[in-house]
C-alpha cells in the first residue's frame, strides 16, 4: 500500500462542556488513548490543536462539536487501533458523553503518503459524504473503497451472508 | 459448499474431533500434530484434514517448518488452519442474520448503545444464574465454551492480576464487524452481567485482533477502569 495513506475525519457533538464533570473521564481518557494511537503499528499522524497534545481546541464544525483527525498507513492498521484496541473500550461509552450523530460522523478517503492533509480537506470530505454517499473520494468503513478504485471503484460488500448457502 | 454439506462433513466422530482441535489452537496445525492429538494414525487423520478443507471448514497452507532452504530443506508442509467463514443451517430455512443486522443499524443510528448494553446485561444475569456463587474461571469458561466462545487461559503473573480468561472466537462477529462500538459493548456488557451475581472475578473490555473483546480475571488486582454499565441503576447483589 506504499504511496497511498488513509486519512479518517470523524466530528461528535457533546453533549456537556469538557470542563463538565460528567466529561471527566472523556477527559481524562484524551491523553493514554492518543498515546496509544502514537504508538500503534501503522500509524502516521493525528491532529493535534495549538494548546495542548490532543485536538479539542480544534472547533472547525461548530462550539460544541469535537473532531478525531488523523492519518494511518492501512485500513487494516486504523481499524485495529479503533476497534480492537483500548479505544474500543471508549467508543462503548460514547452516548455518555456524546450525542447521537444526525448524519454520517466518520469519513475515511487515501492521501498520497507523505501529504498533511488540512482540516478544511477534512470538512469538505464529509461534506461530500453527506451529500452524495458513499465514493472512492469520500468513504467509511462499510461502503469502503480501495485506494486504486480510481477508475470503476471496486466495492467491498460487507453484506457477504453465506448464511443459508 | 452449501452450510448442510459443511456440518454433514463433521457428522463423522474422528473429523469432529479434528476439526475442534485445529479451532482451538493459536497456530496452523501439521498432519503429525493433528494424528497425535486425535489418537489417530498420521495417513488417516490427514484424509480426514483434506476432507474438511473440501468442505470448506479448514483451510490447508504449506509452509517449510524450518529456516532451511534449497536442496535437502524437504517439502513445504500441509499446515491447517480454521476457515474464515461461516456456516449456518436451518431447516426449515429462517434468516435472523438480516433483521440482527438491520436491527443494529437501526440501534446504531438511533444512538442506543446504553439500552442495547442493558439489555445484554439482564441477559447475561439470566446466564449467569447457572454459575455459583464464588465461581473459579473454569467454570465461567465451561459457560463461556457452551456459547461459541472457545476460551482459553493465559498465564499472567500475580502483580499483573493473575491468570486472565481469553476468547479466541467471537460469536457475533457478523454483526461486531460492521457494528464495533455497539455490538462488542452489548458482548462486554452480556459477559459482565453473567457475572453479577457471583463475587471473585470481574469481565473487562481488552479488544485485540482476532479475539473477542472481552476478557475475564480475577476482581481486585488493578482498579476497573470505569464501572460496569448498569452499575449506578442497579444494585448487584
Amino acid at each position: 500500500m506504499s504511496g497511498r495513506h488513509l486519512a479518517q475525519f470523524n466530528v461528535a457533538t457533546q453533549r456537556l462542556p469538557l470542563d463538565d464533570p460528567r466529561m471527566a473521564d472523556f477527559v481524562a481518557l484524551l491523553e493514554p488513548i492518543n498515546a496509544l494511537a502514537d504508538r500503534s503499528p501503522g500509524f502516521v499522524w493525528r491532529l493535534i490543536g495549538a494548546d495542548g497534545d490532543d485536538a479539542t481546541s480544534v472547533r472547525p464544525c461548530g462550539d460544541d462539536v469535537v473532531v478525531n483527525f488523523s492519518v494511518w498507513e492501512s485500513r487494516q492498521a486504523l481499524w485495529d487501533f479503533a476497534y480492537r484496541s483500548g479505544h474500543l473500550d471508549v467508543m462503548r461509552r460514547r452516548r455518555e458523553w456524546f450525542h447521537r450523530p444526525g448524519g454520517a460522523h466518520l469519513v475515511l478517503w487515501w492521501i498520497p503518503a507523505g501529504h498533511i492533509p488540512s482540516v478544511d480537506e477534512a470538512v469538505e470530505r464529509l461534506r461530500l459524504l453527506r451529500a452524495d454517499g458513499p465514493s472512492p473520494r469520500a468513504f467509511t468503513f462499510r461502503d469502503f473503497y480501495d485506494p486504486d478504485a480510481s477508475p470503476p471503484p471496486v466495492k467491498i460488500s460487507p453484506r457477504r451472508d453465506p448464511a443459508l448457502g | 459448499m452449501s452450510g448442510i454439506e459443511a456440518v454433514a462433513a463433521l457428522q463423522d466422530p474422528m473429523r469432529r474431533r479434528l476439526y475442534e482441535y485445529v479451532a482451538a489452537q493459536d497456530h496452523e496445525v501439521s498432519r503429525n500434530e493433528a494424528a497425535a492429538a486425535v489418537g489417530a494414525q498420521r495417513t488417516l487423520a490427514a484424509f480426514h484434514l483434506d476432507k474438511l478443507v473440501d468442505a470448506g471448514l479448514l483451510d490447508a497452507v504449506f509452509r517449510r517448518l524450518t529456516e532451511r532452504t534449497g536442496p535437502g530443506a524437504g517439502r513445504p508442509a500441509k499446515l491447517y488452519r480454521p476457515a474464515p467463514g461461516e456456516h449456518a443451517v436451518s431447516i426449515p430455512p429462517r434468516d435472523y442474520r438480516t433483521p440482527a443486522g438491520l436491527l443494529a443499524e437501526a440501534a446504531e443510528a438511533a444512538g442506543l448503545d446504553r439500552e442495547a448494553q442493558e439489555a445484554a446485561a439482564r441477559y447475561g444475569r439470566e446466564l449467569g444464574a447457572a454459575l455459583p456463587r464464588r465461581p473459579g474461571l473454569d467454570e465461567v469458561a465451561a459457560l463461556l465454551r457452551a456459547r461459541g466462545y472457545e476460551p482459553y487461559l493465559e498465564e499472567r503473573e500475580e502483580a499483573a492480576g493473575g491468570p486472565v480468561l481469553r476468547m479466541r472466537n467471537c460469536p457475533f462477529r457478523a454483526l461486531s464487524d460492521r457494528f464495533p462500538p455497539l455490538v462488542c459493548g452489548m458482548n462486554v456488557a452480556l459477559i459482565e452481567g453473567l457475572l453479577a451475581g457471583t463475587t471473585g472475578l470481574r469481565a473487562r473490555m481488552d479488544a485485540r485482533p482476532d479475539r473477542c473483546c472481552a476478557v475475564v480475571e480475577a476482581a481486585g488486582g488493578r482498579a476497573a477502569p470505569h464501572p460496569p454499565v448498569g452499575e449506578s441503576k442497579n444494585n448487584r447483589t
